[in-house]
């Protein structure tokens, strides 16, 4: 186990210094003065080397990539162009509504695609499976920016039960933000939920045909034990994989619902940057969402060894 | 007095040619602690009959004829009551150790699940029961534990978890599908001697399925030798291997290498059984081994022998069994 960890560890120790490297040239390096970008064409000479001295454009390559890595691990993201306030804290006002949004989205998608996934598996061929597939096949087939929309139409402008859109604010209290988060959660979560029961039915039904379920059988398990017990935990490799996806999806990935139901979260702050060519925020959100990537992936990789004792690599007895 | 008895049983399976009958007509009986053996070629419907006792059967199988397991037919019961007969009166070991454990649980709980589903034991009875268990296959748990994985043991030590598994309940009947099979030589003759032990000191009957003749001869009282889903030869281990009657089963025989024979001068080649086992869909009429057999007559291929009597503990189900001479 110790040795599977240290080789996650220096995994994503790399990984993350080839992400920074890569966001570092992507955005400095390559032909185009980042200077000139944010400034337009139209921009003045003065105003142009001022803008170059701020930013640290003058100094040597190494120097910047060094400073700038540095930064990030103190956490000094500098300055926004745009909003004139530190990075970081524009970062983390909006990362306290994308992560619980996020969360919320994701549990509540587990916990209707696991059970769907489960029964249509354990009624495989039977009206129950075909009933589940249907509707995973439809929940798939709609784009989320519609059912958003067909969701406050019923529920915020038809029922007028919940708000149509907007952010009451941590400070608020937790009902009004639970009141606004729960249609997008809901718009979130049933596409990536329609998925993940097809992904977990399949997986199951794979695991069913294995000799140790025959086994499991002849010791007088019940069906219900031989599912959950035995061949859920089997089955949830694949499931974990595509959960870890999703998640990652869900942190970056909601520009649309966010902007369908105007919720500040990072989706709308990185759309917000780019059209406004803000590349001090541009470069620190990409390194932050590439890091919050990298970092799922390596929960996803513990989680696979906590599943799956054989991936911890013990020796023999 | 009886303990197991089927009558008539019929398992038809689907396959790529349609539903076809893969076992027909079995009938045969045990006694409480007697140990039968079955013998046959893959695919002559072992394991099949076996897989029939414990209902194991894909869902889409049908069976007919009765099983009966002291005067209740397991065939009429439903699932419920089929779990508590499964790992509680019947435990079966099966052939492959190395993927006929679950790979996720820990042995102990792997010995201990159908304990807890059947004898209804507190956690600390539990805990003596596993412990007890292990030390009779071999694992005592002071050396081994019982939090290891399988993957963490060698296919020897998965099969006597197999094992443990199988007899934790005590059951009348246990089941033992080629155990030895995907073993080490040196590994097989441990396991069997095992099997037979724990059959001997607890007075549990014993099926034991095998296409090794060496096996059947070791470990069992009374054998049933089959072929393409029928039994050809039947009677008591002995009775059986000295006195074989039915072609096929002697051309299992002649099939056995000997060690060193090939040396002899002159020596012919290592005998076989001409032709295959037909493929379901296309058995013959009349006696399936009719088409591989040097005796075989016009009246082979039109009917179905029916049993003959070769002793009082010993029947054959040909029209032309071998006598003494033939053997020569």
């Amino acid at each position: 186990m110790r040795i599977f960890l240290a080789k996650r560890v220096f995994t994503l120790v790399l990984t993350l210094l080839v992400a920074t490297l890569v966001v570092f040239v992507v955005l400095e390096i390559l032909p185009g003065d980042p200077a000139a970008v944010m400034l337009g064409i139209n921009a003045e000479t003065d105003t142009l080397n001022a803008l170059r001295e701020e930013l640290g454009l003058n100094r040597p390559v190494w120097v910047r990539y060094t400073h700038w890595v540095g930064d990030l691990i103190t956490g000094n993201l500098g300055i926004s162009y745009t909003y004139d306030v530190p990075v970081s804290e524009l970062i983390l006002d909006r990362i306290t509504v994308s992560f619980p949004l996020a969360l919320l989205a994701m549990t509540l998608s587990t916990l209707i695609a696991i059970p769907l996934g489960v029964m249509a598996a354990s009624n495989h061929n039977k009206p129950m499976d075909f009933l589940v597939m249907s509707f995973s096949q439809i929940g798939i087939a709609i784009p989320n920016f519609w059912f958003a929309m067909l969701l406050t139409l019923l529920f915020s402008v038809t029922l007028r039960l919940l708000p149509a859109g907007g952010f009451a604010g941590w400070d608020a209290g937790i009902v009004p933000v639970l009141k606004s988060f729960l249609l997008p959660t809901i718009a979130l979560a049933l596409p990536q939920a329609a998925i993940l029961a097809r992904v977990t039915r399949s997986a199951l039904l794979e695991v069913l045909q294995e000799d140790f379920i025959r086994t499991a059988r002849a010791k007088g398990v019940t069906n219900q034990g031989i599912l959950w017990k035995h061949a859920l935990r089997n089955a949830l490799i694949p499931v974990v994989t595509i959960m870890g996806l999703q998640f990652s999806f869900l942190l970056a990935g909601t520009i649309i619902i966010e902007n369908v139901f105007y919720l500040p979260g990072i989706g709308r702050l990185i759309f917000q940057a780019i059209s406004q060519r803000d590349l001090i925020v541009v470069k620190n959100l990409v390194i932050l969402l590439s890091a919050a990537v990298i970092m799922i992936n390596f929960m996803v990789d513990l989680l696979y060894a906590f599943i799956d004792p054989r991936l911890k690599g013990g020796g023999d007895v | 007095m009886t303990l197991l008895q089927v009558q008539d049983l019929c398992v038809t399976l689907n396959t790529a040619h349609g539903p076809q009958e893969v076992i027909s007509h079995i009938n045969f009986s045990m006694d409480a602690g007697e140990k039968l053996g079955s013998v046959g070629e893959s695919g002559c419907g072992k394991s099949i009959t076996a897989l029939a006792l414990m209902s194991l059967l894909p869902l889409d199988s049908q069976t007919k004829g009765k099983i009966i397991l002291e005067g209740q037919d397991i065939l009429k019961l439903n699932s419920r009551k089929i779990c508590s007969i499964r790992g509680n009166r019947i435990g079966m070991i099966f052939q492959e150790p190395m993927t006929a454990l679950n790979p996720v649980k820990q042995i102990g709980a792997q010995v201990s699940e159908s304990i807890y589903l059947h004898l209804k034991l507190t956690r600390k009875q539990t805990l003596e029961r596993v412990t007890e268990l292990m030390d009779k296959v071999g694992l005592p748990v002071s050396r081994f534990g019982l939090n290891l994985y399988p993957h963490q043991l060698s296919g020897g030590q998965r099969q006597r978890v197999m094992i443990a598994m199988a007899i934790a309940c005590n059951p009348d009947i246990l089941i033992a599908d080629e155990p030895t099979t995907a073993l080490d030589v040196t590994v097989q003759e441990q396991i069997l001697d095992l099997i037979r032990e724990l059959a001997d000191s607890s007075g549990m009957a014993l099926i034991m399925i095998s296409h090794d003749l060496g096996v059947i001869a070791q470990t069992t009282q009374n054998v049933m030798v089959m072929y393409t889903g029928n039994i050809v030869e039947m009677g008591s281990t002995m009775d059986v291997f000295q006195n074989m009657s039915h072609p096929y089963t002697y051309g299992l025989f002649s099939a056995i290498p000997h060690v060193g024979s090939s040396a002899l001068p002159g020596r012919k080649r290592l005998s076989s059984i001409p032709g295959q086992v037909p493929e379901l869909h296309l058995r013959p009429r009349g006696c399936n081994f009719a088409d591989r057999c040097s005796r075989a007559s016009k009246m082979c291929k039109a009917k179905e022998p029916m049993a003959t009597r070769v002793s009082d503990q010993h029947q054959v189900w040909c029209y032309h069994p071998l006598s003494c001479e033939d053997k020569k």
